[in-house]
């Protein structure tokens, strides 16, 4: 403020001498203390630059090393395209009716304000019908079809259209879903209740439990909570009767040596990787997980 | 002071001194050499007669917590009227995208849908007419709480705790250029990582992060260090919306007849390079238009004792 001050003092407010002062400022030698004032301007400005481009190239850090990896929302493409298109405004999170997504925070460096599914605490049970984070998404990183350029992976593609349970009655069954966007995979078989022959009473995650599903016998458009739908099973089969697409998950069979039935939840072709199974499975930690961005493999 | 020109400043040039003067503006300057006694007599009027306004300070911080409260209700009281957030969003189910954040997404991911190419180009053609980095002191929540922690630094300042430092203002351009290149070469929208606009929108609607750390860390810097120093040097959303208002109809205007050349306006401003035409002896015409790095804050207006700034929509005035 000072030295514009001067300046001010120093011109005259006059046309005629404006100009000719103007031309003498530039030839003007600069005082020392202008030039030490300039000198340190100039090194603060390209630390403040390194400081700040610095920063922000740390979040390449949590992607580089993907110590979490993420289940990312239906339709999402391959994880660094996921990450180069997505815009970060959260319309996903607006318009999913169970409120399955959630956005990253800044630990995951350029994963800030993106997307993903924690499937045991809300998984994404397509109460929406139509994959609305698809719909909402402005820049393509949810899509019902990936453009030809971006990188695609070998087993994502659904070998046809799921059938969404709770529509199988309606003209047009499937959804708009070519890709999974991951697989159910039976973790700890020896946890599962179904593979030690028991049974299961009561609410699935406890009377705590806050994650919400749509029950087609209750309301087919207002998802209810998981706690006000106890269930009641000689042998547990909840990942197999809650999985809401067809033909993804079967509960098999078998004999045992010593002649009793064994049973065994196997995950088949037509799995999306949506993750009720996972939040649903009364075990704790639960003996059915959700493998994101993984192939189905026949067992 | 040609359009160029003025982008130039805008990118970090110093501005000059007019060679130029048109006959109405050296008339004027010629009427101001009168007696020292004289001026300072007509100064001390317009001091007494000084109304203490905060007229557009109000508005201004009206219309931006709203704006960015209609994003929170919006989704809380699921009304769906603007869904998403600063980045992008659905207002009534149009599309609106962040000029800044697009041009991230485009260099990164090279690859450009209709949605997001309607929302840009919606949002570019609604802040060409309102002004561009109008964006910035009507809409962005990073600017209301960096003017609040300004407060804190000039009162500090006052009391000799804190100083100053500047930085040059091309470093804002080098910025630009650098979260450019980073987004078109790694593949990732770097400065959506550290931009605490996006950042502060997210928090409001979906509630707080530990991202807000980082803007806490900001904010403390620009307090403690240098005054409002992510607008003035770091922003490069500022400067994508400073060259889409470079065209923009609305904007602050200059009324030489009208000024004392007190300097008031210049100690508020966010961008006081812009009102170098203030000076005494700078102004090339009667009326001068300000550059397009000016925010449209109207701070300049409310503290202004004499009237010599205000609001101007170009060609509207001779149409009237």
């Amino acid at each position: 403020m000072k030295d514009q001050d001067q300046i001010s003092a120093a011109v005259q407010p006059d046309g005629d001498v404006a100009p000719a002062a103007a031309k003498k400022g530039g030839k003007r030698p600069v005082a020392p203390v202008r030039k030490e004032a300039a000198r340190r301007k100039f090194i603060r400005s390209v630390a403040l630059a390194g400081g700040v481009v610095g920063l922000a190239m740390l979040g390449y850090v949590p992607v580089a090393d993907a110590r979490k990896s993420r289940l990312r929302p239906p339709g999402a493409l391959e994880e660094h395209d996921f990450l180069s298109s997505c815009i970060k405004c959260g319309q996903c999170v607006q318009v999913c009716p169970v409120a399955a997504i959630r956005l990253d925070d800044i630990d995951h460096g350029f994963g800030i304000g993106v997307p993903y599914i924690d499937a045991r605490m809300q998984a994404c049970d397509f109460s929406c019908d139509a994959v609305q984070c698809i719909l909402a998404c402005p820049t393509g990183s949810l899509t019902y079809k990936k453009p030809e350029f971006v990188k695609t992976r070998a087993g994502m593609k659904l070998a046809h259209a799921p059938v969404l349970k709770a529509k199988e009655k309606d003209a047009e069954p499937t959804l708009n879903l070519k890709e999974r966007i991951g697989v159910a995979r039976l973790s700890r078989p020896d946890a599962c209740l179904a593979v030690q022959g028991k049974a299961f009473k009561g609410p699935a995650r406890g009377s705590d439990f806050k994650g919400r599903m749509r029950y087609m016998d209750v309301d087919r458009w207002k998802p209810i909570a998981v706690r006000d739908h106890p269930y009641e099973r000689d042998i547990c089969d909840l990942c197999v009767s809650e999985c809401p697409i067809k033909d993804a998950i079967k509960m098999e069979e078998t004999v045992g040596a010593d002649g009793l039935k064994r049973y065994r939840p196997a995950v088949l072709e037509q799995c999306v990787g949506c993750g009720v199974c996972e939040m649903i499975c009364p075990a704790d930690p639960a003996a059915i997980v959700i493998d994101e961005r993984k192939a189905w493999e026949a067992a | 002071m040609s359009a160029f020109e003025r982008i130039k400043v805008m990118v970090g040039g110093d501005p000059q001194k007019p060679a130029v003067f048109t006959p109405e503006a050296r008339e004027i300057h010629d009427l101001k050499r009168m007696s020292k006694a004289d001026f300072e007599a007509m100064k001390q009027h317009a001091r007494d007669h000084r109304l203490v306004t905060h007229k557009w300070r109000n508005r201004r911080w009206v219309v931006l917590l709203l704006s960015n409260l209609l994003f929170t209700f919006s989704f809380w009281l699921d009304i769906q009227l603007l869904e998403g957030s600063l980045t992008a969003s659905r207002f009534v189910g149009f599309h609106l995208i962040d000029l800044n954040s697009a041009l991230q997404v485009m260099l990164a991911h090279k690859h450009i849908i209709v949605n997001l190419f309607i929302g840009t180009a919606t949002v570019f053609v609604l802040w060409a007419a309102l002004g561009g980095r109008s964006f910035c002191s009507w809409v962005c929540p990073y600017h209301l709480v960096a003017e609040w922690f300004e407060w804190l630094h000039l009162k500090l300042a006052e009391k000799k705790l804190v100083s100053d430092h500047e930085f040059h203002r091309g470093a804002r351009t080098v910025f630009w250029l650098l979260f450019s290149i980073l987004a078109l070469v790694s593949g990732y929208t770097v400065f959506e990582t550290v931009s605490p606009t996006g950042i502060l929108s997210r928090a409001l609607i979906y509630g707080p992060s530990l991202a807000l750390g980082w803007v806490f860390l900001l904010l403390v810097f620009e307090v403690v260090y240098s005054r409002r120093a992510w607008c003035r040097y770091v922003c490069p959303i500022g400067l994508t919306y400073g060259m889409v208002g470079a065209v923009s109809p609305l904007r602050i205007q200059y009324r030489l007849e009208n000024c004392f050349h007190e300097g008031d306006c210049r100690k508020v401003c966010l961008v006081p390079h812009v009102l170098d035409v203030v000076i005494k002896g700078r102004a090339a015409d009667k009326h001068v238009p300000i550059g397009p790095d000016c925010t449209r804050c109207g701070l300049c207006i409310d503290v202004c004792p004499s009237g010599a700034l205000v609001y101007d929509i170009k060609g509207l005035s001779k149409l009237m």
